[in-house]
């Protein structure tokens, strides 16, 4: 073959896949050509390995008006005319080479698939893991990654409500970055990212175009990397003023009618964007890349087509308008160029000049081949399931205090204050739970409606069981949106996984997705929009499993929201959900983790327990039967009765508290579908009554009041003490 | 009367400020893009938070040689009022109409938190609705909002009782923890000689309702208000 080995895996093709190209064009491609084709073809932009597996799941319900792949983001209907836009990406591997520019090019990239499509961005979130603090590379990393989402969304006046942070060995050197943006929009104004309508001209705004992020996603999103400082030159650097300035100009475009279709750079940048966009409008693009303004002189046709510059949009003019739009991006002292048209015959042409430099139908650019395959269950698999948990000596009553004051410490559980307090998450004037509850809140203005955010994912259960952890990624998000108060109205989903040319990847990701889907499925929750990240490995170690589930419910009356934390002295409180301690539920557990020191054990939930103690919880807020809810999750019962407690400084007291197994299991175990709830006295006896109804078991745990958090027998401290090791734990690693 | 609401480019506090008097305190409210020149319309202007030309150089540093802000200067010297929040506070210092300028925060992180101001002065235009003391409840969020000005300066803004809030407790003590940012004598806000010209750092348009955690913003406003 003509084509060196090196090549092709610069852009990441293999030599069957090159074959194939030469088979279907039916000659060899020209250098543009190839490139373009590793892009479009990278599991990044072609999903290769994992469409066939993302079909599984459910992507319907009345709400929904785009599904996954059609646009840049998926939408659902709210009611009163309005739309909410949403998509969570991510951008793991330019985190790993450079933190900040990494992390604040990611917050960039998400942003621009809001806006995109019309919709004025008003809530960010992270879902962030690293590696242990202890190891001065990754508190590195942290800061810089931090520091970017910080410098880049801070700028853009949209509020960063939630997230979440893990710490992990496998992440060492591989952290996970997922930024997460929701949008709304009026359902009449919302603009298509499709290039149609022969004669329309296809026009660039923004940044100049220079050699930076060459190769982002065929390189550093699709495949594997040793030698990471070689890969540099691919991490973007981002100007958050300048994307600031596209949000509005774009918004404003969005109000006319002059434009077809608009669509962001991002991966792949002009390739994948003109030829996504015309593959949706189902016609032909051409493009002069003299026309392009450059960064800098003597720039490839090959670079101008790859190049992942930053802060970049694409507008399908309609011809006869292009003075009109160019006029608006003037006032916002914005370039904007005609860089070719749309045609009718469904072939992308690129120029340089009058020089043809790539030809080829728009329909082979997006066809990349599907990877099915089959494989087994890894035997480590079956060891980690199958460890007994009784074999680890239980917890002795009177280091009880101190294992809670430790775990409250871990930085997996201790309070994120530190690092939420650097974003924005209040501009806009719709932020009514901040960031530190179940589940953000945001009023919908001109309405009484609100919305009810959050991300979740434990990457220890996939690890151990990817199924059930799939499951669980997707019933935590929705727990949190029931506590709040919210009705769950979709997901967009990351998924971070290792090679998934490995076959143990491979079994992960079949079976996590399995298990969303499942659940998906049961708790009627579709899947919008999202993003598969793979080849997360450095040193041929991959990281846990990662999926990651943003998750948006609707609260109908905003004034009827709940919050995690007990509110009222002499209000009771309860235990919704499984009362019988299960001995097991210590399996893949942060008190297993951290005190002995190992990951084993599959977690435990019972999904129809699930949906029943779901359809409970929000009856009760509904009804106003109840003055806080908040799930236990890390940590267990002990840790989420701490967080109510801390949240307005109002302690709780228990005479009679037994556990009934395990002292471990029943206070720092992680059996789902629990729920601590407060109420008042007067309201107990309607609690236990709707409970009853749910089949839910209501156990009255004790009572709000006083400034100690007491478990008589076993727990014992002030809040002071608690607040202390809970505020401090991840800020003294720092 | 009729607020102006100043648009530059990389500004986000516009839409805030705007939902506050119009939706809120059922106020005339109009965007000003920063390239008009005549402000003769306005009784109040609001120079909004934001990062104003991305805050490249120094915050406010582009801003202050924008078309407005000439127009403004003779606003101002009209005796009408201009308020200058955040990133409008750090323009009015740069373009000289309020002495010193905000440094970054002394921890060196970005700071997004509910704070308390004790309101000093309620003999101003802007505070005229405060009771003595009152303190307020209104968030910060900003990276480069610690004050700084010389002592000669210090003293000047002290006599004159031109500090109209400083950062204090929920009981109005003022001391070290409740000072979010290094800002010498937990300073938050202050006013111009004449009195007609307030920068503050904390954001009163976000603290215009109940179910956002605070309405102590809309004093402000009101003062206004009341005072035109």
């Amino acid at each position: 073959m003509p084509v060196s080995k090196e090549i092709l895996d610069e852009v990441a093709l293999s030599e069957e896949e090159y074959q194939l190209i030469v088979e279907r064009l039916g000659r060899e491609p020209t250098e543009v050509e190839l490139g373009m084709f590793g892009s479009l073809w990278s599991e990044h932009c072609g999903y290769k390995h994992s469409k066939a597996l993302l079909k599984q799941l459910p992507s319907k319900s009345k709400r929904v008006l785009v599904k996954p792949g059609e646009e840049n983001a998926g939408v659902v209907d709210i009611g009163d005319g309005l739309v909410l836009v949403m998509k969570i990406e991510s951008h793991n591997h330019p985190s790993a080479i450079e933190p900040y520019q990494g992390a604040a090019t990611g917050v960039g990239g998400i942003v621009r698939d809001i806006f995109t499509m019309g919709a004025r961005p008003i809530a960010l979130m992270n879902s962030l893991r690293f590696g242990p603090l202890t190891d001065p590379h990754n508190r590195y990393l942290f800061g810089g990654v931090v520091g970017g989402i910080a410098g880049y969304g801070n700028c853009l006046g949209i509020p960063d409500v939630g997230g979440e942070i893990y710490f992990a060995d496998c992440y060492s050197d591989n952290p996970l970055v997922n930024a997460f943006c929701l949008g709304i929009a009026r359902a009449d104004k919302l603009v298509k990212a499709r290039a149609y309508g022969e004669g329309n001209l296809l026009m660039l705004v923004g940044a100049d175009t220079g050699r930076d992020g060459l190769h982002g996603a065929s390189g550093l999103a699709s495949r594997t990397f040793e030698e990471e400082r070689e890969l540099r030159s691919a991490v973007q650097v981002g100007n958050p003023f300048l994307e600031k300035l596209l949000i509005e100009a774009c918004l404003s475009l969005a109000e006319t009618d002059w434009i077809a279709g608009m669509q962001d750079l991002g991966a792949a940048g002009l390739t994948s964007s003109a030829v996504e966009s015309a593959s949706r409008g189902g016609g032909g693009i051409e493009i002069d890349v003299l026309k392009v303004p450059r960064r800098e002189k003597g720039m490839t046709p090959y670079e101008v087509m790859l190049s992942e510059s930053q802060e970049r949009m694409l507008v399908v003019v309609k011809k006869g308008y292009e003075g009109k739009v160019k006029a608006l991006f003037d006032r916002w002292e914005l370039r904007s160029d005609i860089i070719g048209r749309v045609t009718g015959d469904g072939i992308a042409r690129i120029r340089e000049g009058k020089k043809m430099v790539a030809e080829a139908p728009v329909s082979l650019f997006t066809s990349s081949p599907v990877y099915r395959r089959r494989v087994k269950k890894p035997e480590w698999l079956n060891k980690l399931q199958e460890f007994d948990v009784t074999s680890v000596p239980d917890l002795v009553r009177k280091n009880a205090n101190s294992t809670l004051l430790r775990l409250l410490a871990s930085p997996n559980i201790a309070s994120k204050r530190c690092i939420y307090r650097q974003y924005d998450h209040q501009v806009g004037d719709n932020s009514v739970v901040l960031p530190g509850s179940d589940a953000a809140v945001l009023r919908i203005k001109g309405t009484k409606k609100a919305i009810s955010l959050t991300t979740d994912g434990n990457a220890r259960y996939c690890y151990v069981n990817p199924y059930l952890g799939g499951i669980i990624a997707v019933a935590e998000a929705a727990r949190n949106l029931a506590c709040s108060g919210a009705q769950p109205l979709a997901l967009t989903n990351c998924l971070n996984f290792g090679n998934p040319e490995k076959d143990d990847v491979y079994y992960q990701l079949k079976e996590c997705i399995a298990g969303m889907a499942r659940a998906c499925r049961e708790l009627k929750i579709p899947v919008i929009s999202g993003n598969v990240s793979l080849y997360n490995e450095t040193k041929g170690e991959a990281i846990y499993p990662t999926p990651v589930v943003g998750m948006v419910g609707l609260i109908e009356d905003v004034a009827k929201h709940c919050t995690s934390g007990f509110n009222n002295e002499g209000d009771l409180v309860f235990l919704l959900g499984d009362s019988q301690t299960v001995d097991s539920s210590i399996g893949s557990s942060e008190y297993l983790e951290l005190i002995h020191g190992t990951t084993k054990g599959n977690p435990y939930l019972d999904l129809e327990m699930e949906i029943r103690l779901q359809h409970c919880c929000l009856e009760a807020i509904g009804r106003g039967l109840i003055r806080s809810a908040h799930d236990c999750s890390d940590g267990g019962l002990g840790v989420a009765l701490v967080e109510s407690c801390l949240a307005n400084g109002l302690g709780f007291i228990s005479d009679d508290w037994q556990p009934e197994g395990r002292l471990d299991a029943a206070l720092f175990g992680e059996a789902q579908s629990r729920i601590i709830v407060s109420v008042a006295p007067k309201f107990v006896w309607k609690l236990e009554s709707l409970a009853a109804r749910h089949h839910i078991a209501a156990t009255k745990l004790g009572i709000v009041g006083g400034k100690r958090l007491i478990l008589k027998g076993y727990i014992n401290s002030s809040l002071k003490q608690l607040g202390e090791a809970w505020r401090d734990g991840l800020e003294r690693l720092l | 009367m009729k607020f102006g609401i100043i648009i530059f480019p990389g500004t986000w506090s516009d839409r805030d400020c705007y939902y506050a008097l119009s939706d809120i305190l059922k106020q005339k409210a109009e965007y000003i893009w920063h390239k008009e020149t005549d402000l003769s319309a306005y009784d109040c202007v609001i120079l909004p938070g934001g990062f104003s030309y991305g805050d490249y150089l120094r915050p406010g540093a582009i801003a202050r040689f924008s078309p407005v802000m000439s127009a403004l200067e003779r606003f101002a010297s009209r005796g009408k009022l201009v308020i200058g929040i955040c990133n409008g506070f750090q323009v009015l210092c740069e373009s000289g109409l309020l002495p010193g300028l905000l440094l970054r925060n002394n921890h060196l992180e970005y700071r997004c938190q509910w704070t308390h101001l004790k309101t000093e002065n309620t003999s101003t235009p802007f505070t005229s609705q405060c009771r003595n003391g009152q303190v307020l409840k209104i968030p910060i969020s900003h990276y480069e909002g610690s004050y700084y000005a010389e002592d000669a300066t210090l003293e000047e803004l002290e006599n004159d009782k031109r500090i109209i809030f400083r950062y204090s407790t929920p009981a109005g003590r003022i001391d070290e923890p409740a000072n979010p940012n290094g800002s010498l004598r937990n300073i938050a806000g202050i006013i111009n000689k004449k009195g007609n010209v307030l920068g503050m750092m904390p954001h009163p348009e976000r603290a215009c309702e109940p179910l956002l955690g605070s309405s102590d913003g809309n004093i402000i406003w009101e003062s206004i208000i009341a005072g035109i």
